[in-house]
């Protein structure tokens, strides 16, 4: 047995023999030419085709993969189309009388190296896309068929890397997994290989030519990949496979049906997510909505202050893409804890108890005005719920709505749209919860925060490893601020939900159910497994 | 000549996807439309010239927009680069 390692892009198991897969060797032609019309001519037909090709991939990969992993090869045909480059390499097939397949090489590697030389990751991977595309061109120029290079037989395929026309021209169904010595997290074989749910491994250095048709599991759990296992581990990690298989097609089953108890009590599962990277994780989990979403993003990832306008674009781009979907935005909950440079918080002693959230928003109107600004702009463009955080008092509530319909006023004299949006607040203080009768009568919903909540009920730092023995994440006083919550927000017709990590606690689901909770929002992968948990309890025994 | 002056917020800067639209957006202007990172400069029109400025997030470009249809092009770069990036 042989045990090389990697970097895993997903957990997983493939099981099944090696297939090792070779590029065509390109044997340029570097001898001078003497028709140098014709060639040129050649190098244009090539590219045209290129270029067709490349909409046929763009295609393909759409329907296997989807339209985020298809859109690089829009870019691929824009790479093609670049005079530039053409130019380039049109003026070697002129001015030094050299073949179309010279000057194609010399003219893509150029630019491929100053793509390499950039200090940008992203943009260095960048390279292998021209690489790509020129060996697409030289392809066409030399008539080679690149079809039949997988074998008959599923297997898991090593290559020393793969580009991404090569990912998208593979048979899928002949696919098991893939290793590559080369490739990077942000490389097409990494993005298909998640959305097409392949283990695979990358950067596995010890790949060897030896390995060809060789039996070998993927251990993806382990970044490693075992060749000719022993009978021990070929037993153990088939159990594995065969538990994951069954785990993903129950998953799979529960997409699309609703979350439902045995005796018919619905309750929405929505999910938590932290910016806009993250938007495709709601539908791949089939969550039915997004009960938190953060947009802490906006401030944190900017240097300066975000104005208006570049939030606008943020909320607007999120609700846009999750339509009709509700989308839940909470507005700032930076604080003393999470501090940016342009705020300019002073440190504090206590930061738990300290200046954050809501208490920074009204004490700052206009940089918090920017934000609703901003939100109500978005809310035109689809489903949208506004969300307050840290309220302990009704004043601050109606003095953050209050400002809130000031910024609606300018907005609609401006002659901006606003859309319907619901309105809400997070219930992560005791004192919310003493007087959510209160507070219940001015919004539309309430999101339990339960991980504060339980911080300032127990006075209990999570984070604090000597209180371990004292810390209960099931505290009964905790469960009854949630019974408390739910029923002053049901005797002002305002729903109630909960967006912190007991939401997703299978061991409470049943519980939250019986208190009657409308509505959990767990992290996007716990969506379904909470799905099928609210699928199979009965709450009319 | 019209010029946009613009802040790029994507954490990913001006990448090789949107990018590509951006140049597709500049190929419906007749205008010349040329696009300054500090010192250094390119045709929006051209892919590989505009991702070789490896414009990052916070990075600011300058856009000058020169040609009979200056107005509506430069308004419509400025929606689409406020939009994208």
């Amino acid at each position: 047995m042989v045990v090389a390692t990697g970097k895993s892009i997903l957990n997983g198991i493939a099981i099944g023999k090696i297939k090792i897969y070779k590029a065509p060797v390109y044997d340029i032609n570097m001898n001078q030419i003497e028709d140098v019309e014709a060639e040129v001519a050649r190098f244009d037909a090539a590219i045209e085709k290129a270029i067709k090709q490349q909409g046929i991939l763009y295609e393909k990969a759409k329907k296997d993969a989807g339209e985020e992993s298809a859109g690089i090869f829009e870019a691929h045909q824009l790479m093609l189309e670049d005079e530039d480059l053409q130019d380039a390499a049109k003026e070697i097939i002129t001015s030094q009388k050299r073949s179309a397949e010279y000057a194609t090489k010399t003219a893509f590697d150029e630019y491929a190296q100053m793509f390499a030389e950039m200090d940008d990751p992203y943009m260095k991977a960048r390279s292998a896309d021209l690489l790509d595309v020129e060996t697409d061109v030289l392809d066409f120029l030399m008539g080679n068929d690149t079809s039949s290079m997988q074998g008959t037989e599923p297997s898991i395929l090593v290559a020393e890397d793969l580009a991404p026309s090569e990912t998208v021209k593979l048979d899928k169904s002949l696919l098991l997994g893939m290793i590559t010595r080369e490739g990077s997290s942000n490389s097409h074989t990494a993005i298909l290989a998640r959305s097409m749910n392949l283990p695979s491994l990358i950067q596995c250095k010890d790949i060897d030519d030896s390995w060809d048709g060789k039996m070998a599991i993927l251990d993806g759990y382990n970044s490693c990949v075992y060749i000719e296992p022993t009978d021990d581990l070929m037993q153990s990690l088939s159990a594995k496979h065969a538990e994951d298989v069954k785990k993903l097609a129950l998953l799979q089953e529960l997409k699309g049906k609703p979350s439902v108890t045995l005796d018919g009590t619905s309750v929405h599962v929505y999910a938590n997510i932290g910016g806009p990277s993250d938007l495709g994780s709601v539908n791949e989990n089939d969550a039915e909505g997004v009960g938190l979403f953060r947009s802490e993003f906006v401030y944190l990832n900017s240097k300066e202050e975000p104005t208006e306008e570049q939030q606008f674009t943020a909320y607007k781009r999120v609700v846009e893409t999750l339509a009709p979907k509700l989308v839940i935005i909470r507005t700032c909950d930076i604080g003393a804890d999470k501090t940016i440079d342009y705020m300019h918080l002073d440190k504090e002693e206590n930061p738990a108890l300290g200046f954050r959230a809501i208490r920074i928003c009204l004490t700052r109107k206009e940089f918090f005005k920017k934000q609703l600004r901003a939100l109500l702009r978005a809310s035109a463009f689809g489903n949208m719920g506004i969300m307050f955080p840290m309220i302990i008092s009704k004043w601050e509530l109606m003095e953050a709505k209050a400002l809130l319909e000031e910024c609606k006023a300018e907005l609609i004299k401006e002659g901006h749209k606003i859309g319907k949006y619901q309105l809400g607040i997070m219930i992560e203080t005791p004192a919310s919860v003493l007087v959510a009768d209160d507070l219940a009568e001015e919004v539309d919903f309430f999101s339990l925060g339960t991980n504060d909540l339980t911080q300032y009920t127990c006075a209990i730092d999570r984070q604090n490893a000597k209180l371990e023995r004292f810390s209960d994440t099931h505290h009964p006083a905790v469960l009854k601020a949630i019974q408390m919550t739910i029923d002053a927000g049901h005797r002002h017709n305002t729903w109630v939900g909960i967006c912190g990590e007991l939401g997703a606690d299978p061991t409470l689901t049943e519980t939250f159910l019986r208190m009657g909770i409308d509505e959990l929002s767990v992290n996007a992968k716990s969506v379904l497994p909470l799905r099928k948990i609210i699928r199979s309890t009965d709450l009319s025994k | 000549m019209k010029e946009i002056t613009f802040t790029v917020t994507d954490p990913l800067g001006i990448h090789a996807r949107p990018a590509g639209i951006l140049v597709k957006e500049a190929k419906k202007y007749a205008s010349k439309i040329t696009v300054w990172k500090g010192d250094k400069s390119c045709d929006m029109r051209k892919l590989l010239a505009l991702m070789g400025m490896a414009v990052k997030q916070g990075d600011t470009i300058n856009v000058q927009v020169e040609g009979d249809d200056e107005e509506a092009c430069a308004a419509a770069i400025e929606k689409f680069l406020k939009e994208n990036f």
